[in-house]
């Protein structure tokens, strides 16, 4: 039985406007990622990365084209609906961590559940489960500027989890950590993969993150340069890191 | 579309609840914040309820005081009451226009966090809840503890010129409707004020919001 897709993308572009000049960020994207994937999204920056991944999460619309997580057409969707997919269907870490300044590791785990409806009990129980997952099972009531960069992103990872998403999208999730906490992270995503099933997609410059990747999407100037599977890539990783230090 | 329907449904909106804890902790964490902008208004009401106080103290004078003193102020009522309501007004704007600039900033500071809520699956609706409840509190402590400042003051001024007599001829029944009148009126002018910050954060998109370095 073939894998089922959970994010599709048909001659994706997008163009934004600079003046009165139109800059076209994406030229025709059409990618494919499957249930429980580990996707990474490399390239240079200004390659279109971030906005690919934007349209990914359903946090930006295409300018033509079409992006489909888990077969639904984002741009059909209402706000309600928008808010909905982005609750259940996707959890997101971010570069920056991104947690809620004023509240505790525990809270902001439970705060996608609190979205979702569900009862403060039950959400307290399951952010509880989590943070311990993550290693965090000490620490459920500090508060974010308590912890290190690597602690905050292990929370950030927990409150991605919250709703069970199908899908986990990490924007440069180690590019504010050092290379040993980097590394952590990095297992800790893989570790998720692979016991939840939940797909993962970074957009990243981290070349650790080759090593677990399912497969790799090369972007350059808008466009796909090449995907690579992961049998394919370790050779390569020299090669790639003199051309990324050059 | 058959298949969008079964797959996807419409995000819940909260109940009140939640946006109210939620705003409470922020005032709490935000304290420094919070009490600039309570000052802003409280200013504003413990002026403006100076002022009505002032009439309301005079106009008891004029009725129940004593026959010198009913000549003395009878003479320029009107002028007073003019250059009055100017004071007022005025106040009343600087009031307003502070408190929409506080709460803009507030909106710009928060907006990485008003993006990653958006991002967990927070509806526009709630964002708006949660600037106004903020706000509302701000408005409702700051009226309140403004217009009793602005009585007591006033009380004290008519203290030291007609000593014991103000308190006498204290009118109760007019200085409490006043400071119901005031009380409300910092209120909505507080909610009034965070509308359009309010209207700023709910249509930030989130992937602009998360990304904008402060």
């Amino acid at each position: 039985m073939p894998r089922e897709a959970i994010v599709r993308t048909i001659g994706v572009k997008k163009n934004f406007m600079l003046g009165k000049v139109a800059l076209h960020v994406l030229k025709g994207i059409n990618i494919e990622i499957l249930k429980g994937e580990y996707i990474s999204i490399m390239g240079p920056s200004g390659s279109g990365k971030t906005t690919l991944f934007n349209m990914i999460g359903g946090l930006d619309k295409p300018s033509e084209g079409k992006v489909y997580i888990d077969e639904v057409d984002v741009a059909q969707l209402d706000a309600y609906e928008l808010a909905w997919l982005r609750c259940r269907k996707i959890g997101y870490i971010f570069q920056s961590f991104n947690l809620i300044p004023v509240m505790s590791a525990l809270e902001n785990v439970m705060l996608p559940m609190i979205f979702a409806g569900m009862s403060t009990d039950e959400s307290r129980e399951k952010a509880k489960t989590l943070l311990e997952t993550v290693g965090l099972g000490e620490r459920l009531n500090h508060k974010p500027f308590e912890l290190s960069g690597g602690q905050q992103q292990r929370v950030a990872v927990a409150r991605a989890l919250a709703n069970d998403p199908a899908i986990i999208l990490a924007d440069e999730p180690t590019g504010n950590l050092d290379l040993k906490t980097g590394k952590e992270i990095i297992n800790l995503l893989r570790e998720m993969n692979k016991e939840k099933g939940v797909s993962i997609i970074t957009a990243t410059h981290d070349l650790k993150m080759l090593d677990v990747s399912d497969r790799v999407i090369w972007l350059r100037d808008g466009m796909i340069e090449r995907v690579e599977a992961r049998e394919n890539i370790d050779i390569k990783v020299g090669e790639v890191e003199g051309e990324e230090s050059g | 579309m058959s298949i969008q329907q079964k797959k996807i449904e419409k995000q819940l909106s909260l109940p009140l609840k939640n946006a109210v804890q939620m705003s409470v902790r922020n005032l709490r964490i935000r304290f420094g914040r919070s009490i600039i902008i309570t000052m802003s208004i409280l200013l504003g009401i413990a002026f403006l309820m100076s002022v009505l106080a002032n009439n309301a103290f005079t106009m008891s004078l004029v009725h129940r005081g004593p026959e010198d003193i009913k000549l003395l102020l009878t003479a320029d009522l009107e002028e007073v009451r003019t250059r009055q309501i100017w004071l007022v007004s005025l106040s009343l704007l600087v009031c307003t226009v502070g408190i929409i600039n506080a709460m803009l900033m507030s909106v710009t500071e928060r907006s990485r966090e008003i993006g990653t809520m958006k991002c967990l699956g927070a509806l526009d609706k709630f964002v708006v809840e949660l600037f106004l409840l903020e706000s509302l509190a701000h408005g409702i402590f700051g009226s309140i503890v403004g217009s009793i400042i602005g009585v007591i003051t006033m009380t004290f001024v008519y203290m030291f010129h007609y000593g014991g007599l103000i308190i006498r001829i204290f009118p109760v029944g007019t200085v409490v409707r006043y400071m119901l009148f005031t009380t409300l009126l910092g209120t909505f002018l507080a909610v009034v004020g965070a509308l359009y910050p309010a209207y700023v954060s709910a249509r930030m998109e989130p992937a602009e919001a998360i990304r904008r370095q402060i």
